[in-house]
């Protein structure tokens, strides 16, 4: 019998809902397929104006991402509360907020990563520029574990209540808006001519600052919602 | 053990040794207390004024009617609940001071397994453990496995298995670890004689190398030259 390091245990957290997610592909799915319809709907209902299409892509895509992360949100810990695998984290020896951290991250993995991946493809229906793709898929990069980050309070705070799906979206949505409007502005910038470094800058900031205070915050929020 | 001094924070070697040495001779006797304990749900008081001391090598049984506040009790052992008065110690200690170390020293099998359909009886296993803090080879968790009787089971995928035998993955968790205190809540729900039989020798044998045993269960459970304390909720 072997002592896991905190490392070991969240890197086990990872692993684990990696291998879920892998047995149960539908869900990953849903998510990807949702933002592929949802930001394709869009030249298919506005028309094919180039100019039009160029100006609204990144923030069409950015709506997008955040509506597909909001749909997969409930599920974060909802499994792991109904068959009390939540109740076992909280008995484990190590901080609540690394297992948090760790489930933050597989969730990102399976939600917000695919999507920045996926993104440049998407964008090429929008007649983005080469630099702007790469660009948005920066923004992607940086915002996104922002959104699984907030989310993951949500998530805890809604945790066992009926309807806590839209609660989810409704709690997390208006505190994504910075991310959104930096996010999007960044390849605006870059559409304009000007360097995008100062919103990706903050993006990271706010990736940082995220990543310090919210597993703690979310591990709190577990706590009241299992009691 | 960090001390203050002079405004900058120095490691004090001698005070980190002297408190863990504190912890290594309190474990030597193990010892759960619960003074004046009073629980709530909802507006309504469950029990209150509730005592009583658990000490190595004991078991005891909760008893009483359906909501009298049992899995209660359990849960507030562990911590998930806060007492609305009373405290819960643990060598001593209150089990809020203990942090996370109280944890790595008791194990929990509630009303819900805590096991994945997705995985293989296996993984579920090593996945336990490592939530509880440690890694275990496959031939330990192998031989947990067999022992509760899930031989040529265990890289089933656990959806196939059964409700008893989903009960036996979830209980095999106690085999692998090496906690003082099990805290039980219904743990025969749903085995058969065999198991009920193989659960009363695990308690006899934790309780003989000084552990220690709450649990509740409407089915009638005996331990071998152990006398079962009972504690009787209303």
């Amino acid at each position: 019998m072997i002592k896991l390091s905190l490392f070991g245990l969240l890197g086990l957290v990872v692993r684990r809902d990696l291998l879920l997610a892998m047995r149960r592909r539908t869900d990953v799915l849903t998510t990807l397929v949702f933002f592929v319809m949802v930001v394709s709907l869009f030249p298919l209902g506005v028309g094919p104006e180039p100019d039009m299409l160029r100006k609204m892509a990144s923030g069409v895509v950015w709506v997008a991402a955040l509506l597909a992360s909001m749909l997969s949100l409930p599920r974060m810990f909802s499994a792991d509360h109904a068959d009390g695998t939540l109740e076992q984290m909280m008995l484990a020896p190590q901080s609540l907020s690394v297992l948090v951290l760790g489930k933050i991250l597989a969730h990102w993995m399976l939600s917000g990563l695919p999507l920045a991946l996926i993104a440049p493809v998407l964008g090429l229906q929008f007649d983005m520029s080469a630099q702007a793709l790469w660009i948005l898929v920066l923004a992607l990069l940086l915002g996104t574990p922002v959104l699984s980050m907030i989310g993951a309070i949500g998530a805890a705070l809604t945790l066992g209540l009926r309807g806590g799906g839209v609660l989810v979206s409704l709690l997390v949505l208006p505190l994504c808006i910075p991310v959104l409007i930096f996010g999007a502005g960044a390849v605006e910038a870059v559409n304009g001519g000007m360097s995008a470094v100062s919103n990706l800058a903050l993006l990271g900031a706010f990736m940082l600052f995220a990543l310090v205070f919210t597993p703690f915050v979310a591990a709190q929020a577990l706590r009241i919602s299992m009691e | 053990m960090v001390c203050t001094a002079g405004g900058a924070i120095v490691y004090n070697p001698t005070l980190f040794c002297f408190r863990r040495a504190t912890r290594f001779f309190m474990q030597q006797a193990p010892l759960l207390e619960v003074k004046d304990l009073a629980c709530e749900r909802g507006d309504h008081r469950l029990f209150s004024g509730l005592n009583f001391v658990l000490a190595a090598g004991e078991l005891m049984q909760v008893q009483g009617p359906n909501g009298s506040g049992k899995t209660t009790l359990l849960r507030s052992l562990c911590g998930f609940v806060q007492p609305v008065q009373g405290t819960v110690h643990w060598n001593g200690q209150d089990i809020g001071e203990w942090d996370d170390d109280f944890h790595a020293e008791m194990c929990y099998l509630g009303h819900l397994n805590a096991i994945k359909d997705e995985l293989s009886a296996l993984e579920n296993l090593q996945m336990s453990a490592g939530l509880a803090g440690y890694t275990v080879s496959d031939q330990q968790a192998v031989a947990a496995l067999r022992r509760m009787g899930l031989q040529r089971r265990e890289h089933l995928p656990v959806r196939v298995l059964s409700q008893g035998q989903r009960r036996r993955v979830a209980l095999a968790r106690l085999l692998i670890g090496d906690a003082h205190l099990w805290v039980l809540d219904e743990p025969l729900t749903a085995l058969d004689v065999g198991a009920v039989g193989l659960m009363q020798e695990l308690i006899g044998e934790h309780l003989s190398k000084g552990g220690m045993t709450i649990f509740t269960t409407h089915q009638p459970l005996q331990v071998a030259g152990v006398e079962i304390r009972q504690l009787v909720l209303t």
